[in-house]
């Protein structure tokens, strides 16, 4: 592709860019003529839906925490086992490598990815220039890269609860938090998904248009 | 150079900051990029039509036969448990978990094939070097859409995580379906590595 030495946006062009092919059409255009999706020179409301998916992702992480991801039933006694108490409990076995990698599946990312969620969408409406756009451009890349590793935890549960029954002598069984947890990362990667990353370039390091 | 009458079959525009080049196919290995935000936005690699399609077909075939055969085993005082794949997304049917039971059947059994199929769909007649399929576009498009969706990989992390809590409680031992599911995951990363999104739309316009 050449480099042209005055650039220029597809809008500031008049004309509307297709993210799956990369191909331009006159702007007001619906759908692309090469590949067939669905054309918006901005995604409208991108934000909005961005902060209603984070919500609500916010909402189902609250369960998530609070009520037990794993029941445990062993000759009769019933243990359950919150997000946090499997990671406590994987310590007691010494498996300090895996605790470390659940603690960061399921602590630390979603609450980091509230965060840069969070911080794109408010940075975006700052003053022009305050933030690069590069960075958030990164983070937004880093979000959508590693938000789906969460699930982890919720496969561990199924799996567990799949293999582990043997009637009355121990069995393992998901507890509510499984399913609140797995809303809450399907909600946050749709809000990541929302964010329409030209808005992150538009706001922080617009052309000359 | 100014672009003051645009053609637009002539350009293209960087899906990630919206910024105007004119369009030229790079050659095979090259790699075009955005400048002003770093995106590749043409990455294509010589025989990446064979490449895909052979690893779709590869992937496609291990997981029919990861899906029913023993996918791990347990052994604990003499009592032996073993578990499919199919088991794994069914454990959340009982006890109102049933929504959640076909979210992880989607997130690791159907979204994965039905992607393959989609890809196996549009680059089939490729690869025979005949015009695409009625609909292939809406395939490919779908194809890429339903990518963060399709978790296999993730699975399997989920897998080792959960021998490591059970190894004090029972012996594991892996099935054929394991070793079967593991390649399928190493496989659909290699396709997603391969396959240039653009590059496909290029060769599936002029096709």
């Amino acid at each position: 592709m050449a480099h042209p030495e005055i650039r220029l946006t597809a809008r500031a062009a008049g004309l509307v860019a297709c993210r799956h092919c990369a191909h331009v059409w006159p702007a007001g255009s619906h759908s692309c003529g090469f590949c067939g999706g669905h054309l918006s020179s901005r995604v409208p409301q991108s934000l909005q839906k961005v902060w209603a998916w984070w919500t609500a992702g916010i909402i189902a992480y609250i369960p998530a925490n609070l009520f037990p991801m794993m029941k445990t039933s062993m000759l009769g006694s019933d243990t359950a086992s919150t997000i946090l108490g499997g990671v406590v409990e994987l310590l007691h076995h010494h498996a300090y490598f895996v605790a470390i990698v659940v603690f960061f599946a399921s602590v630390c990312i979603p609450i980091a990815k509230f965060m840069a969620i969070a911080w794109i969408a408010t940075a975006i409406r700052r003053p022009r220039g305050s933030v690069s756009a590069h960075q958030l451009h990164r983070v937004h890349d880093v979000v959508e890269f590693i938000g789906r590793w969460s699930m982890i935890d919720v496969f561990v549960v199924a799996i567990l609860s799949a293999l582990v029954q043997f009637s009355v002598v121990v069995s393992i069984h998901p507890g509510l938090a499984a399913i609140s947890f797995a809303a809450s990362v399907g909600f946050t990667m749709l809000s990541a998904q929302s964010l329409d990353p030209r808005l992150i370039y538009d706001a922080s390091e617009p052309l000359h248009e | 150079m100014s672009i003051s009458r645009p053609d637009p079959s002539r350009l293209v525009a960087c899906p990630t900051c919206d910024t105007l080049y004119r369009f030229e196919q790079p050659a095979p290995r090259q790699t075009a990029a955005c400048t002003r935000c770093g995106t590749v936005i043409f990455a294509p690699r010589p025989g990446a039509i064979s490449t895909v399609l052979a690893l779709a077909i590869a992937a496609l075939a291990l997981m029919a036969i990861a899906l029913d055969f023993p996918f791990l085993s347990m052994t604990a005082n003499g009592l032996t448990a073993k578990a499919s794949v199919i088991d794994a997304v069914k454990s959340f049917a009982v006890d109102d978990m049933a929504p959640l039971s076909l979210a992880i059947a989607l997130l690791i059994l159907l979204l994965p094939s039905l992607r393959l199929c989609l890809l196996i769909y549009v680059t089939l007649p490729l690869f025979f070097g005949l015009r695409p399929w009625p609909g292939a576009r809406t395939a490919f498009r779908l194809n890429v859409d339903l990518r963060p969706w399709s978790m296999a990989e993730i699975f399997m992390v989920g897998v080792a995580v959960a021998m490591v809590k059970v190894a004090d409680l029972a012996t594991i031992s892996f099935g054929p379906a394991f070793w079967a599911f593991a390649a399928v995951a190493i496989l659909l990363a290699a396709k997603d590595a391969v396959t240039c999104e653009r590059t496909i739309w290029h060769i599936l316009r002029s096709a």
